[in-house]
């Protein structure tokens, strides 16, 4: 029954005009996409480049399964390139970082830091650095309130929410005025 | 032109293969032969830097043979204003124009405004014979921009240009448009903004602006760059395009500030709701009136503190500390062997990444072979999360805000960079919390409350700050009771609406409603119920211009939004981007504000005068019209002024970044940088993956065979390719793809350049941002790394 549905190929009377049912092993009839057993899709958004494929996040036991292109976008009606449809190993991957690095100064290697620990050192770093380097006023008395002795730097691969709170912090919190972006570039 | 969208944006690209399939012309103009050309109808070779000849070439030949859309440019661009008397074009002034200041190369434009009073209502003459009118000195700064011309400036075969004319000519007026995209093929250029005005005023006079099929197409090349934009991680920029207060412009006090938008006109005279509810965003109850809303908090712009600025500075010790947000800057950066001097200069550097990069990596791992025990620099390496595992937004290519869900909690101690910078902002608020100092009160002031009042129990991270509620304050709310706002005509500049970034308010009107999470395809070809385009979800921007002056779509096979008399107000496929009740026959009110100025057939509202400008007043810094130089490191002299090359883009003169002179015999030819399909911009985000790398293994430089015989190298031999900042080596590939260019009566060579590769990862090579040099484009401060020089041998560097 399986060897008959699979010859013929769910084509309907074309199929069965054209075709004879051809002899297909076990292992290829009992083959099945890995996305089926999934226990959740969750719909997002391609990381690469600014066209804007949705993609569909394939997850099983809290676990990423497979990323696939997302059929209903207008944009991307279920297609990917190559670089999208990389996108699950991007994600999954054994090289990925998963605990913070930290090099002391003149240090020749890298030591594995708790996440809180490098926070506070960062912040306490920010605070020093800004507190020597603050400039109220210029040379002729005006108004300047900042620093440019601290610079942030971010990639475009970053969500607005996340660009909209280094912007608060670094310039109207802080007064950084070298906040960049990879759209300069 | 200036972009190779089948490699660096393919599934983007099948819309234009589809259009193809239907009958439309595919153009294709570029130095390199790629997959677009391949995939095109047809294929034009330009010699890099030459853009804005070619694009002044197709003006002269629609103004020359009377070939513009009448109706459209008469109603529709300033071709009728008057502009000064004291203006003087480029053309008569060896290429450069009135205002110029030798001494600190800069323009002082204002003998580039319009005549007559007041200011945003010039003088016109609608008949265009008066010589100062905008047509009569476009017609006359393009003449000599012949076909003949841009063959010798371009290396274009004059029927190839005339080919291009001609299919755009045909396929554009009432029935037909065409669109022009572009990507960093023209803003990675020392005039990169003038090249797009100039394919601003080929669409102008050709009436392709705001109509579907039509428009200007920026090719952005990151997920969210639109979005960084918009929401400027930009130093120049205050949310929603708002310029940055700076100390040289006077911009001292918030009134003083506010001026800009009474300069601006048009929609901008909006600006202070705009400024007024940003501040109440920042600073909440602690702005009030009395205290300018907490303007004085924001840090005010002493110079340039663009990231190429900042690298030089870093570079001489200027710089400190050094916060890198998913960013590559050791090879991803103009002259990346400066970049990664500069690492070494900073006391402190946090890089924040999913692996480990060669920004992190430099105090060990550069080609420089430092020691580390040298390097005093303290170094950070933070995990941080990928778009699956957490909630966000992204702004598409095309203003196009699309929410993407958290799937799975990120790995370890990996966490979003919204819960990076929210923590660290709650520590230093904490190390600051007894400051009573002024420069600190702006911190301890900042509104900083997004954790959701119960964390979501799915995830093991119970502290990670609420994406949707970080958007709401985007979208803006009024303060006495934080009910969120319909869209940004609600906002004020009392001080009762506080709201983020202006452009994107009406993303998340109400409480459940996140416009950005919409993913309703419909039956139409529009699809605006996908995700949430700014402004106010409109899709296509100036859409106005798709109907005639009364109302009336141009042709009924462009129809897009129109005046429907019945119910008194704009109707169509798409939201009206203009008033939606103004008449098209609505005269302008001549002591209005803003677009009160305006007519009902202004289509283009944020220009102060309504109309779509084929000659700049103002706003720019390098000229009023787009007019050709050569880049700042050119092998050849310009053909059409004595003056060689941007009179007004930046150099760093300085020993680290050293320039060539034209004709100078050491670096004879010119080289192009690029991306292709497998690999992504510095290889961060795909070094790491086996899949890509597999695909795309291996630097190489792309050189043709008659360049290959000259140098006498074979295909895969290594070369070696060096620039007055640097060498590296790398495999040639010969190929006809790359082609010699006549320029002039010479040979032009050019070599192309791959950037994608580096120190770290599971495939490694040679940097190509390593011959790069610093340079700044005048009015958006890019680098120019699309026209440069080099020179090969064959060999390896030891």
């Amino acid at each position: 029954m399986a060897i008959e549905e699979a010859g013929g190929l769910g084509l309907g009377p074309v199929g069965k005009l054209g075709m004879t049912p051809q002899p297909m092993s076990r292992e290829s009839i009992e083959k099945k996409p890995r996305i089926r057993d999934a226990d959740a899709v969750v719909a997002s958004v391609c990381p690469y480049c600014a066209v804007g494929c949705s993609q569909l996040v394939y997850v099983k036991d809290r676990r990423v399964i497979d990323i696939e292109g997302n059929p209903d976008s207008p944009i991307n009606e279920g297609t990917l390139c190559p670089k999208g449809a990389s996108t699950y190993r991007y994600l999954v991957n054994p090289n990925r970082l998963t605990s913070v690095r930290y090099r002391a100064p003149h240090a020749d290697h890298w030591e594995e830091r708790p996440l809180e620990w490098a926070l506070d050192r960062i912040a306490k770093l920010i605070k020093q650095t800004r507190d020597a380097t603050f400039v109220e006023q210029t040379p002729e008395g005006k108004l300047a309130n900042q620093t440019t002795a601290i610079a942030t730097l971010g990639g475009a691969t970053m969500d607005i929410e996340e660009n909209y709170l280094i912007k608060k912090l670094f310039s109207g919190g802080l007064g950084i005025v070298s906040i960049e972006n990879q759209a300069r570039i | 032109m200036g972009s190779n969208m089948a490699e660096n944006h393919p599934v983007g690209f099948r819309w234009p293969m589809k259009a193809k399939e239907r009958g439309a012309t595919i153009i294709h103009v570029d130095p390199r032969f790629s997959r677009t050309s391949a995939a095109a109808n047809l294929y034009v070779p330009i010699r890099s830097g030459s853009d804005i000849a070619f694009l002044g070439g197709l003006i002269n030949y629609v103004l020359s043979r009377d070939l513009w859309f009448k109706d459209y440019v008469l109603a529709y661009t300033n071709a009728s204003s008057i502009i000064n008397d004291q203006f003087v074009d480029a053309e008569d002034n060896g290429g450069v124009f009135s205002g110029y200041d030798p001494k600190s190369h800069t323009y002082d434009n204002a003998t580039w405004a319009y005549a007559g009073a007041p200011k945003h209502r010039p003088a016109r003459d609608e008949t265009l014979q008066d010589p100062r009118c905008v047509m009569q000195i476009l017609t006359r700064h393009y003449a000599r921009y012949t076909p003949e011309m841009v063959e010798q400036v371009c290396g274009t075969p004059k029927e190839l240009f005339l080919q291009v004319a001609e299919v755009l000519v045909k396929n554009s007026g009432r029935e037909r448009t065409s669109a022009i995209c572009y990507a960093v093929g023209w803003t990675q250029q020392s005039y990169g903004a003038q090249i797009i005005r100039a394919a601003g005023i080929l669409q102008l006079l050709l009436g392709n602006m705001g109509r579907p099929g039509g428009g200007i197409m920026a090719l952005r090349g990151h997920a969210s760059i639109q979005g960084s934009t918009d929401v400027p991680t930009l130093f120049d920029l205050l949310p929603g395009y708002l310029p940055h207060p700076a100390v040289f412009k006077g911009d001292d006090t918030l009134e003083t500030y506010m001026r800009e938008s009474a300069v601006r006109g048009g929609y901008w005279s909006n600006l202070p709701k705009f400024m007024v509810s940003l501040l109440k965003a920042w600073y909440g109850e602690a702005a009030t009136k009395d205290n300018e809303y907490g303007y004085q908090w924001i840090p005010k712009l002493t110079g340039d503190h663009s990231h190429v600025s900042t690298s030089a500075a870093m570079a001489d010790g200027q710089v400190q500390g050094f916060i890198v947000f998913g960013q590559n800057p050791a090879n991803g950066s103009p002259h990346a062997g400066l970049q990664r001097k500069a690492l070494t200069q900073l006391d402190w550097l946090v890089a924040v990444d999913l692996y480990e990069t060669e920004t992190a990596a430099f105090w060990y791992a550069a080609p420089e072979g430092w020691n580390p025990k040298d390097i005093k620099t303290e170094v950070f390496l933070l995990p941080t999360a990928g778009p699956a595992e957490k909630d966000g937004t992204f702004t598409n290519t095309q203003r196009l805000l699309q929410f993407h869900d958290k799937a799975v909690d990120p790995p370890g101690d990996a966490r979003s960079d919204l819960w990076l910078v929210y923590q660290l902002g709650r520590r230093l608020k904490e190390l600051y919390r007894d400051s009573t100092r002024p420069q600190d009160q702006g911190l301890l002031n900042l509104t900083w409350d997004y954790l959701p009042e119960r964390p979501d129990p799915r995830w093991h991270i119970k502290d990670e700050p609420s994406a949707e509620t970080v958007l709401k304050e985007i979208n803006g709310f009024t303060v006495a009771d934080r009910k969120l706002l319909p869209e940004f005509a609600a906002l004020k500049d009392d001080g009762s609406t506080a709201c983020g970034v202006w452009i994107y308010s009406g993303v998340y009107p109400e409480e459940g409603k996140n416009m950005a999470r919409r993913r309703v395809k419909g039956d139409g070809w529009v699809s605006p119920e996908w995700g949430f385009s700014w402004p106010g979800n409109r899709r296509m921007l100036y859409n106005r211009a798709s109907a005639d002056p009364q109302g009336k779509p141009w042709s009924e096979r462009k129809k897009y939004i129109w005046w429907d008399a019945a119910q008194d107000k704009w109707t169509g496929f798409d939201r009206p981007d203009f008033p939606e009740t103004k008449a098209p026959d609505t005269p302008p009110k001549p002591d209005g504000v803003g677009v009160d100025l305006h007519s009902g057939s202004d289509p283009f509202t944020l220009k102060a005068d309504g109309r779509g400008w084929l000659f700049a007043p103002s706003g720019l810094k390098d000229g009023p019209l787009p007019t050709h130089y050569e880049p700042l490191e050119s092998p050849v002299s310009n053909l059409l002024y004595s003056r060689q090359d941007s009179p007004v883009a930046k150099r760093f003169t300085r020993k680290d970044n050293p320039i060539s002179p034209p004709g100078d015999p050491e670096y004879p030819y010119v080289v192009t940088t690029y991306r292709v399909t497998e690999q992504y911009t510095s290889g961060a985000m795909s070094r790491w993956i086996g899949w890509l790398s597999e695909l795309m293994p291996e630097m190489f430089a792309e050189i043709s065979p008659e360049l290959a015989q000259e140098k006498g190298i074979k295909n895969m031999d290594w070369i070696v390719v060096s620039s007055p900042r640097n060498r590296i080596e790398c495999r040639a590939l010969v190929t006809r793809r790359m082609r010699p260019f006549r320029h002039n009566g010479g040979v032009i060579h050019e070599v192309g350049l791959p950037y994608h590769w580096g120190y770290k990862g599971l495939v490694t090579g040679a940097m190509a941002n390593d011959l790069v040099p610093l340079s700044e484009e005048p009015n958006v401060y890019i680098q120019e790394d699309k026209a440069f020089k080099c020179n090969i041998y064959k060999g390896r560097l030891r």
